[in-house]
């Protein structure tokens, strides 16, 4: 994975709290191998009325191309599954902000290269207002900053996956540079609880 | 070391700490991995790196979320659950991994079966690529749910990196009602926190009435700490958890045992351990409780009304008023009495034999006035209820008692609620669509949903039990 430090591109609204992962991917398109790209599969069915038709007054049907979502409180709560995350980022997105994430769905963000941007619940809703209709939008990783039209924000973002979003570190290289260590505690572990290794107990 | 004050978490965190990095992250050891059919994309992962897996003896691999709940060999299993079942089951034996597939007789929900086989245990670190692995902790194990990257990692590496949680303790005073359960506990402090009211928290719950639950019951409690933004739950092991362990097939035996009570016995806060954050709920405050929206903080005790949007102002109005427009619900009227098309009795919260006995003993003797599905936790769990009768009261009320998975609560395997229709379900998601497109869901107790299948209404299971406790 790549890393980023500065992102510019059209951002659109979603002024709806709570959107869950089931929201972002209903749990029927998960069987589905990740080459055949999970973009179509995004807000699914938020978006569809009753009878699958586009529902045109549904924010997201208007900007295609876009690639920063500004959501309400609680975004991406829910299930683990990181394929809510798959159908942002093959949806083309690159950045979330909204008051609160869920945290595991930040945690694989950050994963996926997609910046979890937590704004103010103030700030949101100015933001939210501005976004009526999609509009230019920038974001400076290093500055913590967001910028809207013309409006700065700023946002929070934890140091690590800060780091991680601008270096496009992996973490299995990381952790291979650490093995003596591993099998150092290895070798601790069993020898105080040795019923952690249910296979090799005498 | 230090000898200031440490909560559980502490003890835990510090136990699997290989490495401490200087941006605060720890790189921490996993003891048990489980995996579920959705590890396809990290199999693939690993499989694109031409990675191997670390320590197969510690990965366990379960089929539950895509388990056909009937006829298991039938036609009406489709190709893509015949499919996602294969690759697990494949994936498994490719790397060496114990599998617990479709027809082995541990099959059964990941956060069931773990537990039921003695693969987790108090003190051991625990992840898999589900939100309810927080589960576990009702074992004082520390776990908790990843996705797919991390799930990656921890097959590689056995290891995954961490930023430490804080510490939160949710002290429940006093003792439940009867007709009270877990679930209730669970739902009451959710909607008086916020369905993100935990986040960046580990909950350790404490007091009289976690004491006084059942490991089932603590299970369940833990169970939901992920629908309330932790993504941690946890609770001291005590003499009940030692005894609740002991014989299970993979727990410590003979000498072993009395080694690992020696360590068990330390795992705990000390009384005098300060938390990031303290709540305290008066457990004899709690009636049963369902839920009326589309989040599981949208709950409310049987006995009250529901909201009313134009009561409220701003974005909670809004919110309220959408969630009552996809339940179909009118604000004002009391819950109790609202009617129900089916029930479900199951999933990883609420499907352990003492969940069944539960149900069954407000169903005993009575007819179930809409139709419902039971599926046990696990294929022992079916068992056990079956050589205790349970499955006879069930099906003689009219329920379907089936085979054990997932199922209807997240539907990956067929098990639907139909467009428009409501179900009173055991479960712990009401998202919109979560048991289907326009499925209506309303969560609550085992106890609850009972009583729901016999009145076919939203109704306090507390009168039902009357003699019966």
């Amino acid at each position: 994975m790549s890393g980023w430090t500065r992102h510019e591109g059209l951002a659109v609204g979603l002024p709806r709290e709570g959107v869950d992962t089931d929201q972002l991917i209903p749990a029927r398109f998960m069987s589905t191998p990740r080459a055949q790209g999970y973009g179509q599969f995004l807000l699914h069915d938020l978006r569809r009325d009753a009878d699958g038709a586009l529902d045109p007054s549904f924010p997201l049907n208007g900007a295609d191309g876009s690639s920063i979502l500004i959501a309400a409180r609680n975004f991406g709560g829910g299930s683990s599954r990181e394929a809510a995350v798959y159908a942002l980022v093959d949806a083309g997105f690159r950045v979330v902000a909204a008051p609160s994430f869920g945290d595991i769905f930040a945690g694989n963000a950050v994963n996926n290269g997609l910046l979890p941007a937590r704004i103010s619940e103030q700030a949101a809703l100015s933001l939210l207002a501005v976004l009526a209709t999609p509009q230019h939008g920038h974001v400076d990783l290093a500055a913590g900053t967001l910028t809207i039209d013309t409006t700065e924000t700023a946002f929070d973002l934890d140091d690590v996956s800060r780091q991680k979003l601008m270096n496009g570190w992996d973490d299995i290289d990381l952790t291979c540079a650490h093995a003596a260590k591993v099998a150092d505690y290895r070798r601790r572990r069993i020898a105080i609880a040795p019923w952690v290794f249910p296979d090799e107990r005498a | 070391m230090s000898d200031a004050p440490r909560t559980l978490l502490d003890r835990l965190w510090a136990d699997h700490e290989i490495h401490l990095r200087d941006d605060g992250v720890s790189l921490l050891w996993v003891d048990r991995h489980l995996v579920h059919e959705g590890s396809h994309h990290a199999f693939r992962k690993i499989a694109e790196r031409g990675l191997s897996v670390a320590e197969p003896s510690l990965t366990t691999a379960i089929v539950d979320h895509y388990a056909p709940t009937r006829a298991r060999d039938g036609d009406g299993i489709t190709d893509d659950i015949r499919r996602m079942i294969a690759t697990l089951e494949e994936n498994a034996a490719r790397h060496g991994i114990r599998c617990f597939g479709l027809r082995d007789a541990r099959q059964g929900i990941v956060h069931v079966t773990g537990p039921e086989q003695g693969l987790t245990l108090p003190g051991l670190l625990l992840v898999c690529g589900d939100s309810h692995t927080s589960t576990h902790g009702a074992l004082g194990a520390l776990a908790f749910g990843i996705g797919a990257t991390e799930v990656a990692h921890v097959l590689a590496t056995q290891t995954i990196w961490q930023t430490k949680p804080k510490a939160m303790r949710l002290n429940f005073e006093g003792r439940l009602g009867p007709g009270v359960g877990a679930k209730d506990m669970a739902l009451g402090w959710i909607a008086k926190l916020g369905a993100d009211g935990a986040r960046g928290h580990a909950v350790e719950y404490t007091g009289e009435a976690v004491r006084g639950l059942s490991l089932e019951g603590r299970m369940t409690l833990c169970n939901l700490s992920i629908e309330g933004g932790a993504r941690f739950g946890m609770v001291a092991p005590d003499t009940k958890t030692v005894d609740w362990i002991a014989g299970r097939a993979f727990a410590p035996q003979d000498a072993l045992i009395d080694r690992a009570r020696e360590i068990w016995a330390d795992l705990r806060s000390d009384a005098d351990a300060v938390f990031d954050r303290d709540e305290t709920i008066d457990a004899t405050d709690i009636a049963p409780i369902v839920t009326w929206g589309t989040s599981p903080e949208d709950a409310l005790p049987i006995t009250a009304t529901i909201p009313d949007p134009a009561r409220l102002s701003g974005s909670r109005a809004r919110k309220v008023g959408e969630a009552l427009d996809y339940m179909g619900l009118s604000p004002g009227h009391p819950l109790e009495g609202t009617p129900v098309d089916q029930v479900f009795i199951g999933s990883c919260t609420n499907a352990r034999l003492d969940d069944l006995r539960a149900a069954a003993a407000v169903l005993a003797g009575r007819r179930a006035q809409v139709p419902g599905l039971v599926s046990p936790g696990s294929a022992l769990v079916k068992r056990a209820a079956e050589q205790e009768g349970l499955d006879r009261i069930f099906r003689e009320a009219g329920l379907e008692w089936v085979d054990a998975g997932c199922s209807m609560c997240v539907g990956m395997n067929g098990d639907l609620v139909q467009p428009g229709k409501r179900c009173a379900s055991t479960t712990n998601r009401n998202f919109r669509g979560r048991q289907g497109p326009g499925a209506r869901t309303h969560l609550m107790s085992p106890a609850m949903a009972a009583a729901a299948a016999i009145t076919g209404t939203l109704t306090d299971v507390r009168p039902m039990l009357e003699g019966r406790l």
